[in-house]
């Protein structure tokens, strides 16, 4: 297969299985590996498959690619440990699908564990003296994605007279679904006002601007899409998937008015699906911050260069709206445990499945999944459908 | 001096320990591609645009604009400074952006413009490390 010929993956895979940790949120009892290992059980339930059909892990994370096959004595024969930050996860669906079309495996679990707020038994989460970041970033108080996402929200302010409040209505927007998610963290009512009053975090990021950091794991299962036929679920066909990476240091990012990254991950994954914009039903866009699915929006074609804060305004993207977008509550209200990508997935699924109850949105067919990784350094695209 | 800093004090490696000789001396160096033409930072040793190894190293203007800026509420812990800041990406005259403090202004979005005119002044946070900041040019 040439490099041109991307489109014929297009629906050759499917996930099959989706499903978090047994608990989400504030979980000092449980180790990072622990929320692995749940995921995986439950999302392995979720496919009607055993561990023993499982011949592919992926996952992300220091050491994590070896860590758990030995936790979850699973000895895969195709390892995937890509990790460019919270997007990696949408990436590895890509590379089991290439994977599996390689006839190298058959079944991979996707898994995410994170114990992002309690911090048990996490990877020492500090640079070298001598690495770039300390020698060129870290000496001017930078404190990672609260400072390194708001560069871009700055500069769009600047070109094109976005405002504080068009930020703030994805935040409510988003909360309005997660108030329709049992499993959501924050289910109280907030208004525009509630996010404009909140502290400053590093402007122009209010506390509510910023995603919440929490305790959970997610894992999904992909496997052919022949293969998922057989299988109790309707599965999720993979149409379309793009992926690409810029910079790890924010301040050597190629733009700061677009998402480039952005633009070349979901250029591939609108090409390989076929699919056309207005067909999609349902988003999942990565929220870490408010104008992280904005610059999304842009740089995927669902509005123009500068005009997201339009696209946003009057609760668009809410229930109701007509551009339903992280119908689960986000990273934002629902669950951010640090790296969120794998949780844009399972939400997807259980839309494109009808499993949502009352948030569900009606004959959802399309589902596009989105990603960030580290400081708008990484971008990685999903299309997805309950129908070939 | 030498002890008395509590911030990140970067440590040079040798593809980078120039750039930061240069700072002590008061002096914003970066490197240039004699093949293709153009200024790159942070330092390596091949033209991240070309990876031609025909490069050298040049001395800044010191003279940019401010492209785009946050203002730090929350301050690392044992930051030197422990109230609001603002980190600014300064697009240099010669093309590249780095990351840096702005400084000579208060910490308030009304005091600061992208593009507005930014000049380098050395801060010496220990015997051998300092670093390039900037300021507003005054009018």
């Amino acid at each position: 297969m040439s490099a041109h010929d991307f489109k014929k993956l297009r629906g050759s895979v499917a996930i099959v299985g989706a499903a978090e940790s047994d608990e989400l949120g504030k979980l000092p009892h449980k180790s990072a590996l622990q929320l692995h290992m749940e995921a995986t059980r439950n999302a392995l339930d979720d496919a009607g498959l055993k561990k023993s059909d499982v011949d592919a892990v992926f996952t992300s994370g220091r050491n994590m690619a070896n860590d758990l096959p030995e936790y979850l004595g699973i000895r895969p024969r195709f390892v995937g440990g890509t990790q460019v930050g919270g997007c990696s996860f949408i990436l590895h669906v890509e590379h089991a699908m290439a994977a599996i079309n390689a006839g190298l495996c058959e079944v991979a679990l996707i898994t995410h564990g994170e114990s992002g707020y309690s911090r048990i038994a996490m990877p020492a989460p500090r640079w070298g003296d001598d690495s770039t970041n300390n020698q060129f970033e870290l000496p001017y108080g930078t404190t990672g994605p609260a400072t390194g996402y708001g560069f871009l929200a700055t500069r769009h302010m600047h070109e094109y007279g976005t405002t504080s409040e068009q930020l703030a209505e994805v935040a409510v927007a988003t909360r309005k679904w997660a108030q329709l998610n049992p499993k959501a963290m924050m289910r109280d009512p907030l208004t525009i006002d509630d996010v404009l009053t909140s502290r400053l975090i590093a402007w122009p990021f209010h506390l509510l601007d910023c995603c919440l950091v929490t305790d959970a794991g997610g894992a999904v299962i992909v496997t052919s899409a022949e293969r998922a036929r057989d299988l109790p679920k309707q599965p999720v066909y993979v149409l379309g998937t793009g992926e690409c990476a810029t910079h790890q240091m924010v301040s050597q990012m190629p733009s700061f008015n677009k998402w480039e990254a952005a633009e070349v991950a979901g250029k591939r994954a609108f090409e390989m699906s076929g699919v056309k914009h207005a067909d999609i039903d349902v988003a999942q866009f990565y929220d870490a911050f408010t104008i992280v699915p904005m610059l999304a929006l842009e740089a995927l074609g669902f509005c123009n260069a500068g005009e997201s804060g339009a696209f946003v305004s009057g609760q668009r993207t809410a229930p109701g709206g007509d551009f339903p977008m992280n119908t689960n509550g986000g990273g934002l209200s629902y669950t951010h445990t640090g790296m969120y990508g794998i949780f844009t997935l399972i939400e997807a699924v259980r839309q494109l499945r009808g499993e949502c109850g009352p948030r569900q949105v009606a004959d959802a067919r399309v589902a596009i999944c989105h990603g960030t990784g580290g400081v708008w350094s990484a971008s990685a695209t999903l299309i997805a459908s309950n129908e070939l | 001096m030498a002890n008395t800093y509590t911030g990140p004090v970067p440590k040079p490696t040798p593809e980078t320990k120039p750039y930061w000789d240069a700072a002590k001396q008061h002096q914003l160096r970066i490197q240039h591609c004699r093949d293709c033409g153009q200024h790159y930072f942070y330092p390596r040793p091949l033209c991240r645009h070309c990876l031609s190894r025909n490069v050298e190293w040049v001395n800044c203007s010191g003279r940019g604009r401010l492209h785009t800026f946050v203002i730090n509420h929350r301050p690392p812990r044992n930051f030197p400074v422990q109230q609001p800041f603002v980190i600014g990406i300064v697009e240099l005259a010669e093309g590249p952006r780095m990351l840096t403090n702005i400084v000579g202004v208060d910490a308030d979005p009304k005091q600061l413009r992208c593009d507005m005119p930014v000049e380098v002044v050395f801060e010496d946070i220990t015997d051998e490390i300092t670093l390039p900041k900037f300021r507003p040019v005054q009018a």
